[in-house]
């Protein structure tokens, strides 16, 4: 079983910076020292790392576009984890929190940046204060603050607490926010990389992604990248959740068949019942059907099949669910959190969600199955942002897939009224 | 008239201090944070004197503020508990809407409301992520997975 971030999450006190040393933790700065900030960024590349956030983004490739020679530069660190069924970077920031210092860190020498914030959903109160004590450890030992470990490089960092908004999480949305404005999405391009933060060059990663750059800067580029398939590299935290007999998060070699994961690491279904459907990415992710379980879990299989690794969380159903109850539970969700600035996802979310709700309460009616189709097709890529497309994810998918859980609940309706 | 308590004074200089100078609007979602910590809710008086620290209008303030939902606007303070109540996928897989009800029936009052000793109010919540521990409540700053009838007993019965 490979371990990378994961390797010794349970041990007693890893939160603190002597028992995270204990476990080689901050070694990799004086090796990173001792290299010009390119070649990490080089080997970063090398690794094959992709963004853990969402989007699978290289993650090298996007620290090289930073703009050349426009300083200041800013990292941000995205700790928004918002996204229904994940729950990865809670555990990485409560168990282990200099680790992603230490990865902050590795980014900020070969970004040449100077200051980064750790921008952590304002529920996250409690990982807020943890974060603040390693930091104060960190810098009482050198890691941060001026000329750290002597290698004239400097670098503050500082948290951040959002206050309730999901949109948050988008990277232009979050960099409004950590501004003091409304959580809205900004126009890309210009891409954060070229203007972010106070219109500076700035990088935006997920916490688990910034976990891995220690492991690859300590064991080189090359043996991460022999971790995983061809072009999904290394491993990914996935946060198993729904009904299993384990729900928990799992450090998956990426490749490994969702059926393994589902049935061998989370235990197998909850009172051994049928599987019927997984979202394998997160609630903005297409969901799946049972006899899709052996796909491999990466970034290529999982498109194969019609879906994406999103976020890394795997929501599994089993057989007593009716797929209309979960996606009027999703879109609700983005109802709730459509920050409001473009027509199709304000109103079309309100529209899917009455449409559901009619359905799921007994009042729907034949034509609207195929009306919550129409209203997919005129928000697919006609949003501002992805929270528009990821709404339709739910809907879309459960119909494509379990259009007789649709069909059972008019049917029952129409019994009743006849 | 509202003040910002001592401590939330010193909690203020060093929130200024994390922004460029320049940049001290970033500080707002802070200290309107620190508000609702110190008040449980914000007032327009709590929003004027953010405004006037952070050099932007009072407007601006509540256009921001109204945009988050971990703020209580207006003048009621929530109570000394506020319960969130995750009702997203994972939980509700493992059963909250249940569990909701049975806390609403046990404090006896609606899921959005105080009660009226202003001990509890208890909200429905978007995923808190912790969806592999569903269901799960928040009660103020903390966590509590795997939660069930007997817990939830246990946990409000424990808060004085
Ligand atoms: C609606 C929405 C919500 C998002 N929420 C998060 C989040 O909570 N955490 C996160 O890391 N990325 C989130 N993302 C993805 C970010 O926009 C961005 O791609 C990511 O933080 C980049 O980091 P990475 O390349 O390391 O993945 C979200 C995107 C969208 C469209
Ligand atoms: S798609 Fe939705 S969340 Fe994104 S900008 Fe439009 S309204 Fe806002």
């Amino acid at each position: 079983m490979t371990q990378i971030l994961f390797k010794d999450i349970n041990k007693k006190d890893l939160h603190t910076l002597a028992v995270y040393e204990e476990t080689g933790g901050y070694k990799s700065l004086k090796k990173a020292f001792a290299k010009e900030p390119d070649e990490i960024i080089e080997m970063v590349k090398a690794s094959g790392l992709r963004g853990r956030g969402g989007a699978g983004f290289p993650c090298g490739l996007k620290w090289s576009f930073l703009a050349k020679d426009v300083f200041p530069r800013y990292l941000c660190c995205n700790a928004d984890e918002s996204e229904p069924g994940t729950c990865k970077d809670r555990e990485l920031l409560l168990k282990n929190p200099h680790l992603l210092i230490e990865g902050m860190i590795l980014c900020s020498y070969a970004c040449r940046i100077e200051t980064g914030y750790i921008y952590l959903r304002g529920e996250f109160y409690d990982l807020c204060e943890i974060m603040e004590k390693a930091l104060e450890e960190a810098y009482a030992k050198g890691y941060l603050g001026k000329n750290i470990l002597g290698s004239g490089f400097d670098l503050d960092i500082h948290t951040h607490l959002g206050a309730g908004a999901y949109i948050c999480g988008e990277e232009s949305a979050l960099l409004n926010s950590l501004e003091g404005m409304r959580g809205e999405p900004r126009m890309k391009p210009p891409f954060p990389a070229v203007q972010g933060l106070y219109a500076k060059p700035t990088v935006i990663n997920n916490v688990e992604t910034l976990c891995v750059v220690p492991y690859i800067v300590n064991e080189g580029a090359e043996k991460y990248a022999a971790i995983g398939t061809e072009k999904s590299k290394g491993t990914k935290l996935v946060s198993v959740s729904g009904h299993v007999k384990k729900p928990a998060n799992y450090e998956v070699v990426l490749g490994t068949p969702v059926r393994e994961i589902i049935y061998d690491m989370a235990g197998g279904m909850r009172d051994d019942n049928q599987l019927k459907a997984f979202i394998p990415g997160g609630s903005s992710v297409p969901m799946l059907r049972a006899d899709q379980v052996d796909t491999p879990y990466d970034y290529e299989s999982l498109q194969a099949a019609g879906s994406m690794l999103g976020s890394g969380a795997l929501i599994v159903l089993d057989h007593t669910v009716n797929v209309v109850e979960t996606s009027l539970r999703l879109v609700s969700f983005y109802m709730h959190e459509s920050c409001g600035k473009c027509t199709p996802c304000r109103e079309g979310t309100r529209w899917m969600w009455q449409i559901l709700h009619q359905i799921q309460t007994g009042k729907g009616e034949a034509a609207h199955v195929e009306e919550l189709l129409d209203i997919c097709d005129n928000m697919s890529f006609k949003c501002f942002c992805p929270l528009g497309d990821a709404a339709v994810a739910p809907v879309a998918s459960s119909i494509q897939n379990f259009r007789a859980d649709y069909e059972e609940l008019l049917q029952r309706m129409t019994a009743n009224t006849v | 008239m509202f003040a910002f308590s001592e401590q939330a004074e010193k909690e203020i200089e060093k929130i200024l201090n994390k922004y460029p100078e320049k940049h001290k609007q970033s500080a707002l979602l802070p200290l309107l944070t620190l508000t609702q910590r110190q008040e449980g809710h914000v007032s327009p008086d709590a929003m004027r004197e953010i405004a006037r620290r952070l050099d932007v209008s009072p407007a601006y303030v509540q256009s921001v503020a109204s945009f988050y939902t971990m703020y209580t606007l207006g003048d009621t303070p929530v109570g000394k508990y506020t319960i969130l109540f995750c009702i997203n996928i994972s939980c509700q897989l493992n059963g909250c809407d249940e569990l909701l009800d049975y806390t609403a029936k046990k404090l006896n009052i609606q899921v959005g409301e105080t009660t009226a000793d202003k001990k509890f109010t208890l909200r429905r919540e978007e995923c808190l992520a912790a969806c592999t521990g569903g269901p799960m409540m928040r009660v103020n700053d903390t966590y509590h997975e795997n939660i069930t009838p007997a817990r939830i007993d246990q946990i409000l019965d424990s808060l004085k």
